[in-house]
């Protein structure tokens, strides 16, 4: 029973292929297999959100998902988001404005944030706070993520706006 | 957390579903969005030797409003159910169910076919679906049969579906006048420790016709005549409001647990059910 499944997955652009069990778990198989270890196991269990990732358009928890479910799929994580010498303006904001302490729920945050905005340039306050509550973070208190995510909003409205 | 090894299939006709259901008996199982099997799956507490993942098979997404028939799909998620602007005209009550359940990356997964056939006290779409009266559309070997949701739970885990038999849809009349779903919960992401599901429609200031069912105050759903009558041809008025929680007090069963004591409980699910009945009220006569 249970033979390894040949997965096939696009992973921040790049098409992937292994073999997996089909029990693996996607953080599992995007960690160890394919050496993406942006995503984070936190909880393990679907609430903390540090293992988010954006699967064919949705926000997803990879802790909660087979890598056989995922198979065929497209994936981004962090590292598809942003690069040490490119920052998204997610990422310029988290920093800019204190948005992390111990920074191990930050990918999963900005993961999400990213989703968020794009489903909702201008969100306010409130719908940050609504939109992100499927991340935790134990650190901050939150009032810095929330203030970065809408600094992040507003910087790419007004860079949208000085385009048009 | 390591769930026990599986084999995996994605089955694209529900022929091929049905078949495989009746090769494995119970030791195969559907899997919707899998928000509620796998986190069962890892703990171990579930095992299923044969899992069957429904995403290819056409048509299980799909959101249906024909005159005033609407038919939600199992594959429908919570996200969709938000998002559907038909959907929230004609039904507002579900948008409002679905903003309440779990967390933004967990509504994306989740499904309605998933909660509605999981049979978990504690979910929410089971109590909204007999309020609104629903029947349970399901397949299986000898062909499609539909069931009365208030006809479904059986107890915790237990309905009506048998192990050959797929959901594949809910199905259920454009509900009139106002809605109210109203929930009580320590946190994001965790179940009620009362929920209450209420649809009332307003003839002239009196009430003429209810529905309610409150969520994971027994080991089913409980959708209460007695409290749907108690508020029937009054003014929605103090008095019948509080005639309509005694009702359902007697009709729910709450166990203790890491939510409360029994009494604690019975005391929300007062509170949450008179929230519900108000704002159900107020929004039919802000319409009339």
């Amino acid at each position: 029973m249970s033979d390894k499944m040949h997965i096939k997955l696009t992973v921040n652009g790049e098409p992937k292929e292994f073999l997996a069990e089909p029990r693996e778990l996607l953080i599992y198989a995007l960690r160890e297999k394919l050496d993406i270890t942006g995503p984070h196991v936190g909880c393990d269990t679907s609430h903390c959100g540090a293992c988010t990732v954006t699967l064919n358009g949705k926000s997803v928890k990879s802790c909660t998902m087979f890598v056989a479910q995922a198979n065929g799929a497209e994936i981004t994580t962090i590292e598809g988001i942003g690069a040490p010498d490119a920052l998204h303006v997610l990422q310029e904001s988290f920093k800019e404005h204190h948005g992390l302490q111990c920074g191990f729920c930050t990918p999963g945050m900005i993961t999400r944030a990213t989703k968020l905005l794009e489903e909702n340039p201008s969100p306010s306050e409130e719908d940050v706070r609504f939109g992100m509550a499927g991340n935790i973070c134990r650190c901050t208190g939150y009032q810095n993520i929330v203030k970065s995510i809408l600094a992040a909003a507003s910087e790419i409205n007004s860079a949208k706006e000085a385009a048009e | 957390m390591i769930p026990a090894a599986f084999d995996y299939y994605r089955p694209e006709t529900m022929d091929d579903v049905i078949a495989i259901l009746q090769e494995h008996g119970d030791d195969a199982r559907v899997m919707a969005g899998g928000h509620s099997l796998i986190p069962m799956m890892k703990l171990r507490m579930a095992d299923v030797p044969h899992l069957i993942d429904l995403q290819a098979i056409d048509g299980l997404s799909d959101i249906t409003i024909e005159g005033n028939r609407i038919t939600l799909g199992a594959m429908v998620t919570q996200h969709d159910l938000i998002a559907h602007d038909g959907l929230t005209a004609a039904a507002p009550i579900l948008q409002e169910t679905a903003l309440q359940i779990a967390d933004p990356q967990v509504r994306y997964m989740g499904t309605v076919g998933g909660n509605v056939a999981n049979g978990d006290p504690g979910n929410d779409m089971p109590g909204l679906m007999q309020c609104l009266d629903a029947t349970i559309n399901l397949i299986g070997p000898d062909g499609a049969r539909s069931v009365a949701a208030r006809d479904y739970y059986e107890s915790a885990y237990m309905t009506a579906r048998e192990d050959d038999e797929v959901l594949v849809s809910v199905s259920f009349d454009t509900p009139s006048g106002g809605h109210a779903y109203e929930k009580q919960k320590r946190k994001i992401g965790d179940y009620a420790t009362a929920a209450a599901a209420v649809q009332i429609a307003n003839s002239g200031g009196i009430v003429a016709s209810a529905s309610i069912a409150m969520t994971n105050l027994s080991d089913v759903p409980v959708w209460s005549d007695d409290a749907a009558k108690a508020l029937i041809g009054t003014s929605c008025d103090a008095d019948a409001v509080k005639a309509a929680v005694a009702a359902m007090l007697g009709d729910i069963d709450p166990s203790e647990d890491n939510r409360g004591p029994v009494a604690f409980k019975r005391h929300v699910a007062g509170v949450i059910l008179t929230r519900a009945i108000t704002r159900a009220w107020s929004r039919t006569t802000s319409r009339a």
